[in-house]
């Protein structure tokens, strides 16, 4: 694992208040769910929080993110707006989508935070048209993809690996690598678990990170995003991590039968909240603590006293004007 | 085939055909907006999408106009992309057949961005689609898949029928910021228009009446509207007089002008360029008949290719489509159920730009 020695203390201490944030924000989804007031399928990232955080932790505010259904996390790492998240989740009219989102379908613009998609790898090939517009305009922007092991099944991952390197995008491709789609493990699905080697055959330059370390996914992103805006085309990250909770939902589901206690605890023990936290002096991470958790309250008081949409937005947005 | 001073488009000016009229509005609309750009497999070839791209990337050069792999799913994510990042792609397929690849992209994305996403995205992009047909096209290059679109909205779908609306329609599909899907029918390349040099666009949502007449109201769609045009000139040699309308854009669908029409006729026979099952043509049969059916007696009947796929042999694949004569039948059945059978003139049916038509494409 990365000591995290490259990082200044206000480095750490930032990602640090990040992992945290996410994590917060997602407990505090988990305990509200049961109440009904968020009736929208939620797909929490709580164990996997050091992708999203180790890559954006890199990115300008106008570089760009396209994450996943389970995308809290990119979205909450890039900064997109907190109180509108909750507000979509509880589907009130002050959410980022007005509550015709959801939790799978987040978007903050004015964060560079590309909407999510339910259908499992659809927005991959997105992320390489907005790289390609920026590119086109002489920009110097990075578009980092965010994806998981499933979406690696569909064709349209390794179509986008080749326009991408062919048109030398300045891409990071960033796989979410939690070993289950839905309820397979991978076993069950790859022939090989060599992704890495086959990426490279594009021509494009990979970072295995097998144990999820948050520092160690920010220097490949740091590393990418450079050659990134040198002109140089996409890099990958493959960041191995580990879902704690249900595929859907805000429980746990070791009790199914399709995996174990004990790989969870194996990936508990490491837990990057918990690291990066002890790295820290008590009395800065006390504090930090605590702005979080004033943060994540404001939000969801935010969403609590937000109105629903009027009717009549049902047939606003259908088409452009 | 009726004359060019008979469409009730431009009445002078230069004559183009169809594919002329399309590059040009393309053209003009890179000079007029930097954002818009044109790709899809062989855009930038030596033969340029049947004529319909030539040259353009001599004009514009190979960063506006560029080949893909032949990945339709990923391509059409990257125009999303591009439209949501601020650009204007036209994304091209030589068949409309290959829309079927990029479906999850267009049903699942650039339908719904505008609205899953609270407004915050547009995605303006044009994808043009062409229907083959005769030649052998066969049962994956001659499928009319226009209603799939009209399903989900979000999509605008476009079908103009002549050189004039498909400048008007390719500009006012460029500047819209919505995705449209722009179908072309193979068969059109080559029919003549007046079509103004300036730009003018063609709004959509507004069908246009092809020929006056009250005895019947005949409504064709693509290549339909050239043929249902042929019929209704020999249906009046016998004194039928058919008003043809072409809706142009499937969706928005303007359905107040045929409701108008049929009012007055009481009579609508739809034309097809697709099979009869969830069609286009069902749509408007079905939107007419819940308009007026309480209030007027009307009679309505639906044509549209034989419901199987597509054969290349020659003899099967003319049974397969609805032609000007067995759309002259229809209409004199309906218009004279009492009279003696009519048909027009076998000879006089063959539409002259589907006779000089040759392979292979």
């Amino acid at each position: 694992m990365s000591d995290g020695h490259q990082l200044d203390p206000q480095g750490l201490s930032r990602i640090y208040r990040m992992l945290r944030l996410i994590r917060r924000a997602e407990e505090r989804v988990a305990d509200i769910y049961p109440s009904d007031k968020i009736k929208s399928p939620v797909h929490l990232s709580i164990g996997q929080e050091s992708a999203a955080v180790g890559v954006c932790d890199v990115l300008a505010a106008d570089d760009i993110v396209s994450g996943t259904y389970r995308g809290h996390a990119t979205y909450i790492a890039k900064h997109g707006d907190l109180p509108a998240m909750f507000a979509e989740l509880y589907g009130k009219v002050t959410g980022c989508a007005k509550g015709k989102g959801g939790s799978m379908h987040l978007i903050d613009m004015a964060h560079n935070v590309l909407g999510t998609s339910a259908v499992v790898g659809t927005t991959v090939p997105l992320g390489l048209g907005v790289a390609l517009a920026a590119k086109r305009r002489g920009e110097k922007k990075v578009v980092a993809i965010f994806f998981g092991d499933g979406a690696t099944e569909e064709g349209v991952f390794y179509e986008s690996l080749n326009f991408a390197a062919l048109h030398k995008l300045p891409v990071i491709f960033v796989l979410e690598n939690n070993g289950y789609a839905i309820h397979e493990p991978q076993t069950k699905r790859w022939a090989t678990d060599r992704m890495c080697e086959r990426v490279e055959t594009f021509g494009i330059p990979t970072t295995l990170v097998a144990d999820g370390d948050v520092l160690a996914i920010r220097e490949a992103a740091v590393k990418y995003a450079e050659r990134a805006r040198r002109g140089d085309g996409p890099g990958f990250i493959e960041a191995r991590i580990y879902r704690w909770r249900e595929h859907v939902g805000p429980g746990f589901d070791y009790d199914q039968g399709y995996r174990s206690k004990a790989e969870m605890d194996h990936w508990v023990a490491r837990d990057d909240v918990e690291r990066i936290g002890r790295m820290l002096p008590a009395d800065q991470r006390t504090k930090l603590d605590h702005d979080v958790e004033t943060e994540v309250e404001g939000a969801i008081a935010f969403a609590e006293s937000s109105p629903f949409p009027q009717l009549e937005e049902l047939y606003h947005n259908v088409l452009a004007r | 085939m009726s004359s060019l001073a008979n469409l009730p488009t431009a009445k002078t000016g230069r004559v183009l055909r169809y594919v002329q009229a399309l590059r040009e509005a393309v053209a003009q609309e890179m000079h007029a907006d930097p954002s818009v750009f044109v790709f899809g497999l062989d855009v930038d070839d030596h033969k340029g999408i049947q004529g319909s791209t030539i040259g353009l990337v001599d004009e514009f050069g190979p960063d506006r106009v560029f080949t893909t792999p032949l990945s339709e799913d990923a391509m059409t994510g990257v125009a999303i992309g591009a439209a949501v990042a601020g650009l204007r792609p036209i994304h091209v397929h030589i068949r409309m057949d290959f829309l079927m690849l990029s479906m999850n992209q267009l049903v699942n994305i650039a339908a719904k961005s505008h609205y899953m996403y609270g407004g915050q995205v547009n995605v303006p992009m044009v994808v043009r689609g062409i229907i083959g047909k005769s030649w052998g096209q066969g049962a994956q290059h001659s499928q009319g898949l226009y209603s799939f679109f009209m399903h989900v909205p979000g999509l605008k779908v476009v079908a103009p029928s002549n050189a004039y609306d498909a400048k008007g329609c390719m500009i006012q599909a460029i500047r819209d910021n919505n995705p449209v899907i722009f179908v072309e029918h193979r068969l059109l390349y080559n029919t003549d228009a007046f079509v103004p040099e300036e730009s003018y666009t063609v709004p959509f949502g507004k069908a246009r009446v092809m020929t006056e007449g009250n005895d019947i109201t005949v409504v064709g769609i693509s290549n339909m509207v050239q043929e249902a045009l042929r019929a209704a000139e020999l249906a009046r040699e016998v004194g039928i007089h058919a008003q043809v309308i072409d809706p142009i854009s499937l969706s928005p669908l303007d359905i107040d002008t045929i409701a108008d029409s049929v009012e007055r006729t009481g009579r609508l026979l739809v034309i097809d360029n697709d099979w009869v099952m969830c069609g286009a043509g069902s749509e408007i049969a079905a939107s007419i008949a819940e308009r007026l059916s309480g209030s007027r007696k009307i009679q309505i009947k639906r044509m549209g290719f034989a419901p199987t796929s597509c054969p290349p042999t020659p003899e099967l694949e003319a049974a397969f489509y609805p032609n000007p004569r067995t759309i002259g039948e229809a209409i004199h059945a309906m218009v004279r159920p009492d009279a003696p059978h009519w048909a027009p003139d076998e000879a006089r049916t063959k539409l002259a730009y589907q006779l000089q038509f040759r392979g292979p494409f």
